[in-house]
């Protein structure tokens, strides 16, 4: 009993700087999230509580624009990444020479300084003289220069691209590993009665990955609900708001024009919705892992 | 006996000949698919071996004529601080590391081994923050650092940044150290070892290649992602890190691309050379974390 005690007392003493920390620097800056949303709190020196003024003025059309843009923005970019994360798992899988290589290759996107990898983004979508407009040119598909960032419709895809490329080098090296867990006897087995390589991937791989492919995309959807240095490097928003995801808009109320408390209100609708992602996420792998034991 | 058959090495070799057809396709999936994880890299390579001059002409021309390394001359001398801003982000990287780790392998081993009342709580409280990321808490964490009179200092980047990378570190690690057989504990406890003792003694020892392959992925991540905090935590140049710092190079009538793509190949380096060293760690590493149990 005193050996249990004393073990009691160790484990939440080891556990105890952790979660200090994390209260500090993320559980009360989201309380106090909830609480600056009902003020309106800015530069000035006094904050007065205001109610739900702050929700009550967000709430309008553009800002229902902008809801939805994030929706679709994250969709299209995870589904991207899913997509081409399967492709590349499957390809660096197979048995050909050079394949520790090729596996080393896709690295350099996620291990280098994000920002970096944006600048040379920034570059290739340069109209004037960057790389996509230029072999656009020369490859006969476009007239004249086409610049990626100044119209609405490209930049958003653009930036999509973007995240789709940072992103990707994770996914394809989490599926990789998903697919190597795949026991290999069930191919042998399937292999020995005569299944061709398109059936065993069909019937094999894809089942047995599925619960990787939704796991991955539950936290990637969180990871670009959340993405802000590809969209700010690039566009900052623009041109005329057509990049602006909710976090942008709540960055740049909050801390480009310092309207601080209604800045908060735009993060508290974030914090809605990832609470909402997190809740399905962890149902999700609960029901996954049942699904495995049973 | 049947299953002795199958796993023979015939079958092994047989199972993973490609026809021709196939192998062409596999290496052209291959190709399409690093060309787009690389082009960027080509290009900026290319690009900081141009002369401005060429750059800014049309039509586009891939290849660099009369190329030549004086970008990586000049870059230091038209952003004298560069090297400054070098050592900046490896600086805040290296304390954010060490923080992590003093916090994250005690907790790491605590959910590994022991199973008490509301530790699956806490657990699933770190992996909740993971989905939050510093741009949404950043109004109050920007009030934080200016009570605390952290602003424009390190702390003010390494602070809230190390904070995010503890929920990874902590899944990470606690993965590695379930690994370690439990007989170890009672061993010790058998002769009369404390628990403290144990956990320095044996686990720690014993932990060390997973620990040291924590703190990569730690270092690898608080490297590339200093980048909001630092926006706008912090605006004293002489604090800041690369991703703020190379907008030096964004000048006020153009940005000098060249100079910018030769500033991000050497401030890529470091991270290139870790990637070179230690990419057997690195592998391990992820994919440890990747597929848990």
């Amino acid at each position: 009993m005193t050996q249990n005690r004393a073990a009691w007392i160790f484990a939440w003493a080891l556990l105890t700087p952790a979660i200090l920390y994390v209260l500090v620097i993320v559980a009360w800056p989201l309380i106090e999230t909830f609480r600056l949303s009902f003020t309106d709190a800015s530069l000035r020196k006094t904050t007065n509580y205001v109610g739900w003024t702050n929700y009550l003025k967000i709430f309008d059309k553009d800002f229902l624009e902008i809801i939805i843009r994030t929706f679709t923005w994250t969709f299209f970019s995870v589904l991207l990444k899913m997509v081409i994360g399967t492709f590349g798992a499957v390809l660096l899988n197979c048995a050909v020479p050079g394949r520790n290589l090729f596996r080393l290759l896709t690295m350099p996107p996620w291990i280098v300084p994000m920002a970096i990898g944006i600048f040379m983004w920034g570059w290739m979508y340069n109209g004037q003289f960057g790389m996509i407009s230029g072999l656009l040119q020369w490859f006969g598909l476009s007239d004249g220069p086409v610049a990626f960032l100044a119209y609405g419709s490209s930049a958003y895809w653009a930036t999509i691209v973007t995240d789709v490329w940072i992103g990707v080098p994770m996914v394809t090296i989490y599926f990789l590993a998903a697919i190597q867990s795949i026991p290999r006897d069930l191919y042998e087995a399937a292999w020995t009665d005569g299944a061709s390589r398109w059936t065993r991937f069909r019937r094999i791989t894809v089942p047995l990955m599925a619960p990787a492919i939704i796991t991955m995309s539950m936290l990637s959807l969180i990871a670009t609900f959340n993405s802000f240095d590809i969209i700010w490097i690039l566009t900052q928003g623009g041109p005329s708001g057509s990049t602006t995801t909710m976090i942008i808009d709540t960055y740049s109320t909050a801390i480009g024009s310092k309207r601080y408390g209604e800045g908060a209100a735009r993060a508290v609708v974030i914090c809605i919705f990832l609470s909402l992602f997190c809740i399905a996420y962890f149902r999700m792998t609960r029901k996954l892992a049942g699904g495995q034991k049973a | 006996m049947a299953r002795k058959l199958f796993r023979s090495h015939e079958t092994r070799a047989m199972i993973d000949r490609y026809s021709v057809v196939e192998l062409i396709g596999i290496y052209l999936g291959i190709a399409a698919f690093l060309f787009f994880m690389l082009a960027p890299f080509v290009e900026g390579f290319l690009v900081s071996l141009k002369p401005l001059a060429q750059l800014f002409s049309t039509p586009y021309s891939f290849w660099p004529e009369n190329g030549s390394f004086e970008a990586y001359r000049t870059m230091w001398v038209s952003v004298p601080r560069f090297g400054r801003y070098i050592f900046n982000s490896l600086f805040i990287s290296v304390v954010s590391t060490i923080i992590v780790l003093i916090l994250v392998v005690p907790a790491a081993y605590a959910f590994a081994r022991f199973k008490f009342k509301g530790m699956a709580m806490v657990l699933g409280g770190f992996l909740a923050v993971s989905m939050f990321s510093g741009a949404v808490l950043l109004i109050p964490l920007f009030r934080l650092m200016r009570t605390l009179g952290l602003l424009n200092t390190y702390y003010a980047m390494i602070v809230p940044g190390a904070a995010f990378l503890i929920p990874s570190a902590i899944w990470l690690l606690r993965t590695y150290m379930m690994r370690i057989p439990n007989e170890l504990n009672e061993a010790a406890y058998m002769d009369g070892a404390s628990q403290f003792y144990t956990f320095r003694r044996v686990i720690l020892p014993i932990a060390r290649p997973g620990i040291i392959v924590v703190a990569i992925m730690t270092f690898i991540g608080a490297y590339a992602q200093q980048f909001i905090f630092a926006l706008t935590f912090n605006s004293k140049t002489e604090f800041m890190p690369l991703p703020v710092g190379l907008f030096a190079y964004f000048g006020k009538q153009e940005v000098i691309w060249n100079e910018l793509m030769a500033a991000s190949f050497v401030g890529i380096a470091p991270a290139m050379v870790i990637i070179f060293f230690l990419q057997r760690y690195l592998v391990g590493g992820l994919t440890a974390g990747a597929v848990k149990q």
